[in-house]
């Protein structure tokens, strides 16, 4: 046996001379990046922790009636977020909140047209594939570190580490949506002379649209359950405390901010969950 | 007005797969549809088809599943690629082959000029019934309140404008494919193509939208290509039918010439089930006269039962018998007048030539005398007794 670990292959040491080699060169790149979405990021944060906490409740609130035309809903999401804003939390939960909505924006941007773009290029969906399971089985820390040393410390790093987590969610749902369209309606588009554009703009994406919906919500719960990790790296918001909490042992604080992870979890998933049942059709 | 052929066919061959050049080959060498699977993994689809379709008439493509009706359909909008020949589509002045043309010129076809309708309705799911029936025209991008005005007009149509904003599953079947019906008629195209339309439909409301169908036909006067795989509903709805067995046409004719001269053991096994009573119309079993017997001012003598007719320009004028004079006409006009119920021989029958056979049974109840036939007010010929029963045997001697 030996022979075998004689001469190591040296694969971290590529990974990490790359990373060296990335960090010397294009730093300008990833930093001028970092700073762009650092910026746009605290801005929203800044204008959500201004915006009196009764009026967002209000609007989640208003959103859950409108949308869901449930009053339960309506009081669960309008009770559990005074409860959150009641342990002192609030600060923290529009921060984790802002983190989450540009993260999933970033995942929706860049899955959905991938997705389609898959569905449509066997070839492609069969590279994807393989790099779509190393991203969601790798562990965070792993990528963490690099992204550590591109973007530097704050919010940037767990930004990317999260679309990077989360991002597969969104592409396989829509590739498969896009795929699962039923032929007959692909063949009515046809028939009727759709351009290759309108064929995927009024059959295959209206088809797809539950799907896509589907992997909205995931990819939000996924953003979400990597609130603490992005808080290992500066992140701002409910991660912060849970981190802090585990460093002193303090079972309180641990609780109450895993508390209003959970509860920013389930408002959020409830209100983006489309009912299925005026689908049917075909 | 010249007749002219809206859709033609010649000489097309569809091949399903990878290996084309090879597969038509084998065709060629007479190779049968499971050889050329077998040495080309390749699907024979259709085989040397070639007939045409005139303008305005229905032509329904029959046969089993796998005998390459819906394949040859769906070449004439390209959802099918043909392998090799030509396939015509013409409207008016404006001729296309579908075989040969490009992407844009196929979505002008497919937008203007045929429009199709499908067996499982295929209707959008997240449209409204309006919206489903606007598709193709706002595909063209006609602005939203002049397709309203379309829709609503070709909803009304079909009987369905109070249902134009509830979603498809909303609908009963039969309700479905009037909003697939309507869809197609949106862009005015003139030829439509109809991949088993009422196949999924139960019996009754197939049937009704069968005459539906052959009503909206007699208003719009379209080019209707339609698949099916039951020979009643080809009967009731075809001018002509074109039988298909294994990618061939095995049979292209009148219903009478399907019904009354199977070409081969195929299609008598599918007539063999047939009521003819339904099928047979007076053309194809009547006795023709002679065109000196029927043109300008002239009598002719009805044989069997001693009868003598005047004609005046063609048109019958009166009927004659030496015993009892003077007969009563009595034009036919789709229903018995209701004095007539008791058996009367001083009367004599004059129907259209393409009255059912079973109509005519209904005179003949009535009257010993034979019927009188005509087109378009002129005699064409004479239906008596030897006819009826020559007809009810199916061994009319051959017509045309």
């Amino acid at each position: 046996m030996e022979w075998l670990t004689e001469t190591k292959i040296p694969l971290g040491q590529w990974i990490s001379s790359l990373m060296d080699a990335l960090n010397e060169h294009a730093d300008f790149v990833f930093y001028t990046v970092s700073d762009v979405l650092e910026f746009i990021i605290e801005n929203t944060i800044d204008f959500l922790v201004w915006l009196p906490a009764l009026l967002i409740i209000a609007v989640f609130g208003a959103l859950a009636a409108v949308l869901h035309k449930s009053w339960k809903l309506t009081a669960f999401t309008v009770l559990s977020l005074l409860l959150v804003v009641n342990l002192g939390y609030w600060e923290e939960t529009m921060e984790t909140l802002a983190l989450v909505i540009y993260a999933t924006l970033f995942c929706m941007l860049i899955g959905v047209p991938l997705g389609v773009a898959s569905a449509h290029r066997p070839w492609l969906h069969q590279a994807m594939r393989p790099v779509l399971d190393l991203m969601q089985t790798i562990p965070t820390f792993v990528y963490l570190i690099p992204t550590l040393i591109l973007f530097g410390l704050g919010v940037v790093p767990g930004l990317i580490s999260t679309v990077i987590f989360a991002i597969a969610a969104p592409i396989r749902l829509t590739h498969l949506g896009i795929s699962n369209t039923p032929k007959s309606l692909l063949e009515a588009g046809e028939s009727f002379g759709c351009t290759p554009r309108q064929l995927l703009f009024k059959v295959e994406l209206p088809s797809a649209m539950p799907s896509i919906m589907a992997g909205l919500t995931q990819c939000i719960m996924l953003s979400l359950s990597m609130v603490v990790i992005a808080a290992l790296v500066g992140a701002d918001g409910l991660g912060k405390p849970v981190v802090r909490a585990l460093n002193t042992v303090n079972i309180a604080q641990g609780f109450e901010a895993g508390l209003a992870i959970v509860i920013l979890a389930i408002v959020l998933d409830r209100i983006c969950r489309r009912d299925h049942k005026e689908k049917s059709g075909q | 007005m010249i007749m002219s052929n809206a859709v033609e066919f010649e000489n097309i061959d569809v091949i399903f797969g990878n290996r084309q050049a090879e597969s038509l080959k084998l065709l060629d060498e007479g190779k049968t549809r499971e050889e050329i699977a077998a040495a080309t993994n390749n699907v024979l689809g259709v085989a040397d088809v070639t007939f045409n379709v005139p303008q305005g008439e229905i032509c329904v493509l029959m046969g089993l599943s796998g005998s390459g009706k819906s394949s040859l359909l769906r070449c004439v909008n390209g959802l099918n690629a043909v392998s090799r020949g030509s396939l015509r589509v013409r409207d008016g002045d404006w001729m296309e082959d579908v075989t040969k043309c490009d992407g844009a010129t196929l979505r002008k076809l497919r937008r203007e000029c045929v429009a199709m309708v499908f067996q499982q309705f295929a209707l959008f799911p997240w449209r409204t019934v309006e919206d489903n029936v606007g598709f193709g025209l706002e595909l063209g991008g006609m602005g939203p309140a002049e397709r309203r005005e379309i829709v609503r007009e070709k909803l009304a149509l079909v009987g369905l404008d109070k249902w134009a904003n509830k979603y498809a599953h909303e609908l009963s079947g039969g309700m479905q494919q009037r909003v697939g019906l309507a869809r197609a008629f949106a862009t005015d195209a003139p030829i439509l193509l109809m991949d088993e339309p009422f196949s999924a439909l139960d019996p009754l409301i197939r049937n009704r939208l069968q005459d539906e169908l052959l009503d909206l036909q007699e208003k719009l006067n379209k080019t209707i290509l339609f698949v099916s795989h039951d020979l009643d509903e080809a009967m009731k709805l075809g001018n002509s039918i074109a039988i298909m067995e294994g990618g061939y046409v095995v049979q292209h004719g009148t219903p009478e010439d399907i019904a009354l001269r199977p070409a081969n053991e195929y299609v008598a096994d599918f007539v063999a089930h047939m009521n003819p009573v339904n099928i047979l119309r007076g053309r194809a079993i009547m006795h023709r006269l002679d065109s000196d017997q029927k043109s300008g001012n002239t009598e002719f003598l009805l044989e069997d039962a001693n009868i003598r007719v005047t004609l005046q320009d063609g048109v019958v004028r009166s009927a004659n018998n030496g015993e009892r004079g003077e007969l009563k006409l009595i034009n036919y006009d789709g229903t018995l007048p209701d004095e007539l119920d008791a058996t009367d021989n001083s009367i004599v029958f004059v129907a259209q030539e393409d009255v059912l056979l079973k109509d005519l049974i209904e005179m003949r109840s009535i009257t010993q005398n034979p019927v009188i036939l005509t087109r378009d007010g002129k005699v064409t010929g004479t239906l008596g007794r030897k006819e009826f029963f020559d007809s009810l045997t199916q061994t009319a001697s051959v017509v045309d």
